[in-house]
């Protein structure tokens, strides 16, 4: 791809076209800072799924008559713009899940239940979601396997010398970015040693499709999960991108309508992919709408919107670090997403964020899905800002602000 | 946020700073430890009672988490001491909400009362009857 020339984006143009910005929360202006758990929608996204449904909806596939085509076409160009926005190598290896817990525990359950067994060792990482961490932990213990997991050190970055110590790992298991900590994983790194043993790699993409480019055959993975609804697209569909040979290879997870090829009375055989792990009725306005999400992400640009990102957590880091008493998590900027998670001495989490909700700064308190690593941090919960496109220079100030009235009033 | 916030700092703050029946009873007739999944917050009660085996003469805490649920907890041992077990194992919610004083959304409110649905466990547990289905949904560990 040509390098794209200090590309920027326009946070406060691109506002305009986020309905959920015209309110006010307890009088002030909402300061939209939990990106990370689900992204806020743009217009374009909500108008792409009421045409759909007003114009092309019907059930998908199968079905003779126009409208059911154009039901399916639309499904389809989703796929397509899926396929692309990952540079994966086929449309068929893009397969549509409610979001990328679901893509992981397909994985876990088709791939793991038919190649793990006592012995092998399943292995994930101490800065892993739940959701790339408790599939596995759980399909070993069925399966006889030994979980393990890589440790990370104290700035929240992953230990990656020295891996050939856990033994017959069969299969590793890492998000691309930190949810909690913003840390960005050295996945190419991992993805060869995996490769070097035999294993493969199962990529969390979850946290990086919306902020940074994600190139499937550059990160090296063997499974990359994504979830629709932290990337501008509607809750309710996500993708999973695996290579053909290992879908192939793979049992189905959930089993019904669409999926087959052939049901006999005794016994029955599976459909081509994508439709072997699409079973059922898909979401396809939800599809429509991540495909319209896509359409918007590339229109403003992956590197614009990691450039700006890069710069709010920043300067975020920079202000909150001026605060007496406020700790910060995680590596320096220049290796983080946009994910600013920190504590404010004499507060619980749930507290500041509810003074914070008082001045219409939105921040996730909690332990954001990572209990082990709380547990690395010493901690039962942090104060998690995550920023997005929609997000300027005053929101990082107004956060500021709010966390030192915060502090004031704990002091 | 005016009202909110003076009503945080003049009752909810100190009672978080200096919690009141705050230490573990040694040789407690009713012991009981619950935590809140959602946010971690650990809360473990004992409680004494009096010759008549009936009422409560002691009761203290010991636990980590937000400001809300340590202060209630705090209140909690304030409004109990000196009631019956049946009483307290009866006690309605609201009684502590109303103590608290401060509007609480949903899920604070499940900060709020876990002090209280941890007491009721340790006193339902050490009469033996069973613990009505309001508290069950709590994750008492």
């Amino acid at each position: 791809m040509a390098v794209q020339a200090h590309q920027t984006l326009d946070a406060l143009r691109l506002r305009a076209d986020f309905p959920i910005f015209e309110q006010t929360f307890h009088g002030k202006p909402l300061t939209f800072l939990d990106s990370a758990a689900s992204s806020q929608k743009p217009r374009q996204v909500l108008d792409a799924m009421t045409l759909f449904y007003e114009t092309s909806y019907a059930n998908v596939h199968r079905s003779v008559y126009e409208l059911a085509e154009r039901a399916t076409q639309g499904l389809e160009d989703a796929r397509e713009k899926a396929r692309a926005f990952v540079n994966a190598p086929s449309a068929r290896e893009i397969v549509f899940v409610r979001n990328a817990t679901e893509a992981i525990n397909l994985v876990a359950y088709a791939w793991g239940l038919k190649n793990l067994g006592p012995g092998d060792v399943v292995l994930a990482t101490e800065l892993e979601h739940h959701s790339n961490f408790v599939p596995w932990q759980y399909i070993a213990r069925k399966t006889g396997a030994t979980f393990r997991f890589i440790p990370v050190d104290g700035a929240g970055e992953l230990a990656l010398d020295d891996l050939d110590r856990f033994g017959n790992v069969k299969v590793a298991a890492s998000g691309a970015v930190s949810n909690s900590l913003g840390t960005i994983n050295d996945t190419p790194k991992l993805a060869a040693w995996a490769h070097s043993r035999d294993a493969i790699l199962v990529c969390d993409g979850a946290q990086a499709a919306p902020h940074v480019r994600l190139d499937v055959q550059a990160l090296g993975a063997d499974f990359v999960a994504v979830s629709g609804h932290k990337m501008l697209g509607p809750s309710g569909i996500g993708f999973l991108w695996g290579r053909t040979e290992l879908l192939r290879a793979m049992d189905p997870f959930l089993l019904g309508g669409h999926m087959i090829r052939h049901v006999g009375d005794e016994e029955t055989t599976w459909g081509d992919l994508p439709a072997k792990f699409e079973a059922g009725t898909s979401p396809m306005a939800e599809a429509v709408g991540l495909g319209a999400a896509i359409d918007y992400l590339e229109a403003v640009g992956l590197e614009a919107i990691e450039a700006h990102e890069h710069a709010l957590a920043a300067y975020a880091l920079e202000r909150l670090g001026e605060i007496p008493g406020v700790t910060l998590y995680g590596p320096p900027a220049d290796r983080r997403a946009g994910i600013v998670s920190f504590n404010v001495e004499g507060a619980h989490p749930h507290d500041v964020a509810q003074f914070l909700d008082l001045d219409g700064v939105c921040i996730r308190a909690g332990h954001h899905c990572c209990q082990p690593l709380m547990r690395k941090l010493g901690v039962t919960a942090t104060n998690r800002a995550s920023f997005y496109l929609y997000n300027t220079a005053e929101d990082v100030d107004r956060l500021a602000a709010s966390v030192l009235r915060v502090k004031e009033i704990h002091a | 946020m005016g009202e909110f916030e003076d009503m945080y700092r003049e009752v909810i703050l100190d009672h978080y700073k200096n919690p009141h029946g705050y230490g573990l009873i040694e040789n407690a007739d009713a012991h009981a430890k619950g935590q809140n999944p959602l946010c971690g917050d650990e809360v473990t009660i004992s409680v004494k009672f009096a010759a008549d085996g009936e009422t409560i003469e002691d009761i203290g805490f010991e636990g980590r988490g937000c400001a809300i649920s340590q202060a209630a907890t705090s209140m909690l041992t304030d409004i109990v001491r000196g009631r019956t077990a049946t009483q307290v194992a009866q006690l309605p919610k609201e009684e502590l909400l109303a103590e608290i004083g401060i509007p609480l959304t949903p899920i604070r409110l499940k900060c709020a009362i876990l002090g209280l649905g941890v007491l009721k466990v340790a006193l339902h547990e050490s009469r033996g009857t069973p613990l009505p289905d309001e508290w069950q949904g709590l994750d008492f560990g």
